[in-house]
């Protein structure tokens, strides 16, 4: 277990951490016709959407509900109805996500009420789901918001029921925010293969992917999970939760439904691959497919192949926790070292990291760190980019934001594949950096190559 | 800041929005706004100066997603380009802390990075606590012998727009006249008399400033300062003695023009350095208000020579984007300005936006483009794209935020805006503009992403199921 070394400075400089809020706001962007409502003045929304925008290269589904001096002063519940109201009327959504901010906790938000008072008020769009969560960006970060709007969803959406099972082919997956869309495609295909049915929730696989819709125009996600899909979780045959940010959801979702849940840290490692397909053939009751059998054969040749590059490599890593304990144990399985760890809050994930301490700071701890403990490579967002440039060392681009790497919003780090990928570009990374031994020229020696040089140059 | 302060703000003479009732600056509406808030607009504003350690102060989200996320270049110092907030805690907004961590983080600043200055951006959780920014300021001035400049734009005070102005007020109150100029270098061609100017709302996006600015050297004009592409503080300190003020594109700083003027009796001028024409004009109007023969002289010669020059090197794109249609929707960027860059090309502008163009930018539109040409107030996304079709254009030209909602709808796309990685302005910038036009127009992608896939004009398995009568 890590222990976490707290914050000792005052200023924040270049920060790592991405607010609660719009970890919140993602989860909800995995679900089809859904539209996240930040409540706060407009500028958290236009930040928040430039960033996600400048990473997944899409248009971003995203309203405010405008606070300005009046309102943030005399109190903004009513803007919450307002902005329920404007948004079920002209987009008609399947689902609104509420969203606080700090500037609506500050001034003492009650959402519940608004969002009593837009039911009241407003009967006729009742089929409108509305889920509230409380993500104050002065605490947490991105990966809590994003736990917190998935726990929000199955405590505010999902009936108690006594159906477990009756669905048995049906599995449920919680999704953390440290996979991708292209991670979940995987987590799709691995368990279609055993014959089983998945049901992602959030899916970002099907709304953050990249794809070309045929219609030219949609104001809300064009794919994710359906509010009908939803309704279905409770009959699941089992729950399995990738991130342990989503432990709590998933034991949150077993109390109202009786679906048990199992937890996988994540699926960057073989050995926890191994354990998904493992928990997928007994779900299931099939044997592990030829395909997947061999894939990892294939890993297995390339963890030989890279393990000279890779082994004893040592590493700078600066992400949120389920990420930093993915990449820890991805870069631990090859024999490299992680000297040196930044999060940007405390999250589960670090009682399972086998490392000494993880600093709770920026990127600018973690270029102190990456300098003192002599790293060899960087991993974190595009924002670490001048500190790699700086550090003269290899830098891999995960998580968020990722604004100058085009595909890497969507690229597949899990599965037998996918680490395979992982470990040829880092070992590619790092052959680029290897470095000489300096020539040496002797003093004593006749060689005299630079007379020589001279020589041709002047044609003699 | 006092809702008094903001009203003043709002009050802008000099702005053409003032005389009408819709003011650039309406109340938004929840569940329909789009667009950044004061903040946004007085970081924005700023941030390009170099030399400055800007702290944001607040909680994460004002700065954590929007640090180091602007187009501006800088020719020396990167210190602009470092994230620095107080990233405020519960605790800190609970107990009252944050006036506390604020001055420890000006410390910790200016001791490690030794900035010219530190620019304190109030934000909204601050502003609502009642954190006195201006206070710490003042006291961690005194204490550690750096100017610290408050700048009171909490995000609900209002919008974008605003912020600009705050940040421009903050300029003209704080920064503006504590510093004289150095004393003026040696002129280019000797005999020449050298001549201070200012830009205002110029930004040096993509560093596209560097295309004009060695033509004014040539001319012997001194930018004493561009507020705030490239700048420095101590030439914002300077800013008082410029001859000529210019308003670069955008009337989102204009009160900086205008207080210079009141105060220090600078006249100013509006004008751009897009397009040909727009580029020529500016600079006539710096020898015009200017004043002096021999500069006027030098200018006509050298608008000539750069004319021909670039009119010679566009010539074989002219025969390419000829009689092609655009739509363009501009946000900061002037409208009249784009056109007539487009209009040197040959291109048809088919529709404009004017929600920022005030009448008088209009009145220009309608000039440059004759009385039918549609004029887009209020455009969503989906507007946008049916306007489009109806008016068959090739391309859209808008900012970056409609950027993919143009890709989703197949429209070849260019962004005009400040997160654009090329530059267009000057003569120069003219011919990267053409060959970003020509990229996306001319791309053999468009069918290949519209054109339906082959089974999809097959039929289906279901319809052959039914034809076999099974």
């Amino acid at each position: 277990m890590a222990i976490l070394e707290k914050r000792k400075k005052a200023l924040s400089v270049n920060p790592l951490k991405a607010s609660q809020t719009m970890g919140a706001t993602l989860a909800f962007l995995g679900f089809n016709r859904a539209m996240p409502l930040m409540h706060g003045s407009q500028g958290c929304t236009a930040f928040a959407k430039v960033f996600f925008v400048r990473h997944f290269r899409e248009p971003i589904p995203l309203q405010t509900t405008a606070m300005d001096q009046v309102s943030s002063v005399m109190g903004a519940d009513e803007n919450v109805v307002e902005a329920l109201q404007t948004i079920a009327e002209k987009q008609s959504p399947a689902i609104i996500g509420v969203c606080s901010t700090g500037l609506a906790e500050t001034q003492g938000c009650d959402m519940t009420l608004a969002i009593n008072e837009f039911r009241s008020r407003y009967p006729q769009y009742a089929k409108v789901a509305v889920v509230k969560v409380n993500t104050p960006d002065f605490s947490g970060c991105f990966e809590t918001g994003y736990a917190a709007a998935v726990t929000a969803i199955i405590d505010q959406l999902i009936e108690p029921s006594e159906r477990a099972g009756t669905r048995a082919r049906q599995v449920n997956v919680l999704c953390g925010s440290h996979l991708t869309p292209g991670d979940l495609e995987f987590v799709i295909d691995s368990i279609e293969s055993f014959g089983l049915r998945p049901l992602l929730m959030p899916d970002l696989s099907r709304s953050l992917d990249g794809h070309l819709p045929e219609e030219e125009y949609s104001a809300l996600t064009t794919g994710g999970l359906t509010i009908d899909e939803l309704a279905l979780v409770g009959e699941s045959g089992a729950t399995l939760v990738i991130g342990s940010s989503l432990a709590q959801a998933g034991k949150k979702l077993e109390e109202k439904t009786g679906v048990k849940s199992q937890v996988f840290p994540h699926l960057h490692t073989i050995k926890q691959v191994d354990n998904w397909f493992m928990a997928l053939s007994e779900l299931s009751g099939m044997p592990v497919p030829n395909r997947w059998r061999r894939q990892r054969r294939q890993l297995q040749d390339a963890m030989l192949d890279t393990h000279f590059m890779l082994g004893q490599l040592r590493v700078g890593i600066a992400t949120d926790p389920d990420l930093l304990l993915a990449m820890h144990d991805l870069i631990a399985s090859m024999g490299g070292d992680v000297v040196a760890a930044v999060t940007p809050d405390k999250g589960p994930a670090l009682e399972q990291l086998t490392l000494e301490t993880v600093k709770k700071g920026d990127l600018e701890d973690l270029e102190y760190q990456a300098r003192q403990h002599h790293a060899e490579f960087l991993i974190g967002n595009s924002h670490l980019h001048e500190c790699a440039e700086r550090l003269h060392m290899p830098h891999l681009r995960i998580g968020f934001p990722q604004y100058d790497y085009l595909g890497g919003f969507n690229r597949v780090w899990v599965g037998y594949r996918g680490i395979q990928q992982a470990l040829f570009d880092i070992a590619n990374m790092r052959l680029s950096q290897h470095e000489e031994i300096p020539t040496y020229h002797s003093p004593l020696s006749q060689k005299r190559d630079e007379d020589n040089i001279l020589r041709q140059q002047q044609g003699v | 800041m006092k809702a008094k302060d903001i009203a003043e703000l709002l009050d802008e003479p000099a702005c053409e929005h003032n005389k009408k009732e819709k003011s650039g600056c309406a109340k938004p509406k929840p569940g329909a706004s789009a667009g950044g808030c004061a903040f946004d607009g007085a970081q924005i504003a700023l941030l390009p100066i170099a030399d400055v350690a800007h702290i944001v102060h607040g909680p994460i989200a004002c700065a954590g997603s929007s640090w180091d996320n602007r187009g501006t270049r800088s020719s020396g110092p990167q210190l602009y380009r470092i994230g620095m907030t107080t990233d405020l805690t519960e605790q800190d907004v609970i107990m009252g802390r944050g006036e506390k961590r604020l001055f420890h983080s000006i410390k910790q600043a200016v001791e490690q990075h030794h900035p010219a200055a530190v620019f304190v951006y109030n934000t909204c959780v601050p502003a609502l606590v009642g954190d006195d920014v201006d206070a710490v300021c003042k006291a961690a001035s005194e204490q550690w012998g750096t100017p610290v400049v408050p700048i009171d734009g909490a995000g609900f005070y209002g919008t974008k727009n605003l912020g600009n102005r705050i940040a421009g007020e903050a300029m003209v109150k704080h920064v503006i006249g504590t510093r004289e100029p150095e004393a003026a270098p040696e002129p280019p061609i000797p005999g020449i008399k050298i001549h201070s100017v200012n830009l205002v709302g110029e930004y040096n996006i993509a560093g596209e400033f560097w295309h004009v600015l060695p033509l004014l050297d040539e001319l012997g004009i001194r930018v004493l300062c561009t507020l705030s592409g490239d700048a420095r503080f101590h030439e914002v300190q300077s800013m008082h003695r410029a001859e000529v003020n210019m308003m670069v594109c955008s009337k989102a700083m204009v009160n900086v023009a205008r207080k210079l003027q009141d105060k220090y009796g600078t006249p100013w001028f509006e004008g751009s350095f897009y397009g040909i024409s727009d580029t020529s004009q500016a600079l006539r109007d710096f020898a015009r208000l200017i004043n002096d023969a021999d500069l006027t002289e030098r200018t006509e010669a050298l608008i000539a020579r750069e004319e021909a020059k670039v009119r010679a090197a566009l010539e074989p794109w002219r025969e390419r984007l000829q009689g092609k249609r655009v739509l363009l929707y501009t946000g900061g960027v002037k409208s009249w300005s784009v056109v007539s860059a487009l209009q040197d090309l040959g291109m048809v502008v088919v529709a404009t936006g004017t929600k920022k163009s005030t009448e008088e930018d209009k009145a220009r539109i309608r000039e440059l483009m004759g009385e039918d040409t549609k004029m887009i107030d209020e455009g969503g996304a989906k507007e946008l794209i049916s306007i489009v079709h109806e008016y068959k254009a090739d391309i859209l030209i808008a900012g970056g935020r409609n950027l993919y909602t143009a890709l989703k709808a197949r429209i070849p796309f260019l962004d005009i805006n400040q997160e654009r990685e090329f530059g267009y302005a000057g003569y120069d910038g003219m011919l990267e503009l053409v060959k970003q036009l020509a990229i996306t127009i001319e791309s053999p992608i468009w069918s290949a992403v519209r054109d339906p896939a082959p089974w999809e004009e097959m039929p289906s398995e279901a319809e052959l199921l039914i034809a076999e009568g099974v």
